[in-house]
């Protein structure tokens, strides 16, 4: 997508007044909507859709040995793929630093407060632990990929169910049983943006591409954050940011609701 | 849990001991050492120069490039795999961030500024400590700038919060959690900012606001790290113009 100097500055201008060109508020969020158990295969998944932005996470477990630093503990991977289809500047091949950041972002808000209980994870302390493996999707990229991914996985999760594990070792995935996943917390990522000095939430493609700065926040709860990253080149105020974690609060409130 | 004293002495709000030096690699247009405790950062920069591949190209503006990498020997740990990981992707990106916008991009279009990153011995920080070093090298290669940028982590160990943790601060047993920042020198903006561990949201301002006072005492030492070269070598500058 091609932004121009001059839409910029309508947009800009629009929002000052309040205005976005799909007519939400500056501060308010698309419909998201979650869709559990998209993936047969998958251990657990969800189909995440904030209005036109749609991702698809799924979980696969696996048993393998722990990291020498934590024998009794369960191991989590998050990956993301930027899929060609969902956005004609995507391209296939090495993951961008993009879709690596988003991997990242979401990884630390599920794994900084450890919202699985990686200790019950593990089968044989050194030996044998299940290994989360979260894979983030794009299906069609209309803006915001980061928090449907944030939403995306952690629905995934939620729904997640440990296959049987034969007494020789082997899995049998075809078998899954009643364990769910040890999930105890649910983080909530939100991103806010700056466009100019406008704060928004929730940006469509053509705002996304406007941005001059970003800020996602992971939420445990209403008052306790577990990861921030900035994004964009355009540096912030401490008064800048002090704010726009603020909005990033009320609206993971708000988000949480569609888990 | 209550973290009374810090492991190694310091007060809370106290840096490790710092020296900086610039121009130390000969062959590069610009160059810095930046060592923050145990944990040391060589930053090089070259160009501007011809960009490629050449679709990157803006007829408008220079870029800016970063490749950050820690050497296979700088961890405590096991030897870390040489070349572009995961972590070392995405911190090759912020620091890209945290540092073009303190540069005039606009005065060398169609080319690019390369910065190299490197982490010989590292003792947590290590993403902070290169953005400091990559700012003295940046003014030391004469890439035109608007202003200085320093970073530093912050963040709260145990109850207490405190100016940059080291790796038994980050490791500590009754939780921490850690905030890398950098902040520029004239504005005092916040140009990198990313936070892991938990943290009340409350206690994020008073962080900021003690990263945006360590950051200016770096500001101090990386200025006279350049006032120090340029000084001593004023004549040999001269020359070479």
């Amino acid at each position: 997508m091609i932004v121009n100097k001059e839409m910029k500055e309508h947009m800009i201008d629009a929002l000052k007044k309040g205005l976005r060109f799909d007519g939400r508020k500056n501060d308010e969020l698309r419909k998201a909507v979650v869709e559990y158990d998209v993936s047969m295969t998958a251990e657990g998944s969800a189909k995440v859709s904030l209005g036109d932005t749609v991702v698809i996470a799924g979980v696969k477990l696996s048993v393998e040995k722990p990291y020498p630093d934590t024998p009794d503990e369960g191991m989590l991977m998050v990956n993301a793929e930027f899929m060609p289809m969902a956005n004609p500047d995507f391209e296939s091949g090495p993951p961008s630093s993009e879709s690596v950041e988003l991997a990242r972002v979401v990884d630390k808000g599920i794994r900084e407060c450890r919202a699985i209980d990686t200790k019950k994870l593990c089968i044989e302390p050194g030996e044998k632990a299940w290994s989360v493996g979260i894979d983030i999707m794009t299906m069609n990229d209309d803006g915001n990929l980061l928090d449907a991914a944030g939403l995306a996985a952690m629905a995934a999760l939620k729904v997640s169910r440990l296959p049987k594990l034969n007494e020789d070792g082997t899995i049998s995935y075809d078998e899954k049983t009643d364990e769910k996943l040890p999930v105890s917390k649910e983080p909530m990522l939100v991103t806010v943006h700056m466009i100019g000095d406008e704060i928004i939430v929730d940006p469509k493609l053509d705002e996304e591409h406007c941005s001059d700065a970003r800020i996602s926040v992971s939420y445990v709860d209403d008052k306790t954050i577990c990861a921030i990253q900035k994004g964009g080149e355009k540096a912030l105020t401490i008064d800048q940011i002090d704010k726009m974690v603020g909005v990033a609060m009320k609206k993971a409130k708000e988000l949480r609701k569609a888990l | 849990m209550s973290y009374s004293k810090r492991n190694d002495g310091r007060g809370f709000d106290e840096l490790r001991p710092i020296e900086a030096k610039a121009g130390v690699i000969k062959s590069a247009d610009g160059s810095a050492m930046f060592k923050i405790g145990k944990t040391v950062a060589y930053a090089v920069v070259r160009g501007p120069r011809d960009l490629y591949p050449k679709f990157l190209k803006d007829p408008t503006k220079g870029i800016l490039r970063v490749n950050y990498q820690m050497m296979p020997f700088s961890g405590v740990g096991e030897r870390i795999k040489p070349g572009p990981n995961r972590r070392a992707k995405e911190i090759s990106m912020v620091t890209e961030h945290a540092l073009s916008n303190i540069i005039i991009l606009e005065k060398f279009p169609n080319s690019v500024v390369d910065v190299y990153i490197d982490i010989p011995q590292a003792d947590a920080g290590t993403r902070c400590a290169g953005i400091s070093a990559a700012a003295i090298a940046l003014a030391d290669a004469g890439i035109p700038m608007k202003e200085m940028v320093s970073a530093v982590a912050v963040g709260r160990v145990g109850d207490k919060l405190v100016v940059d943790l080291d790796y038994s601060e980050e490791s500590f047993e009754g939780g921490a959690s850690d905030m890398p920042v950098a902040v520029t020198s004239r504005t005092k903006k916040i140009s990198l900012l990313q936070m892991d561990g938990e943290l009340e949201a409350s206690q994020l301002k008073e962080l900021l606001e003690k990263a945006r006072k360590a950051c200016a005492q770096i500001n101090e030492i990386q200025k006279s790290a350049l006032k120090e070269k340029y000084n001593v070598e004023e004549v040999e500058e001269n020359d070479s113009e």
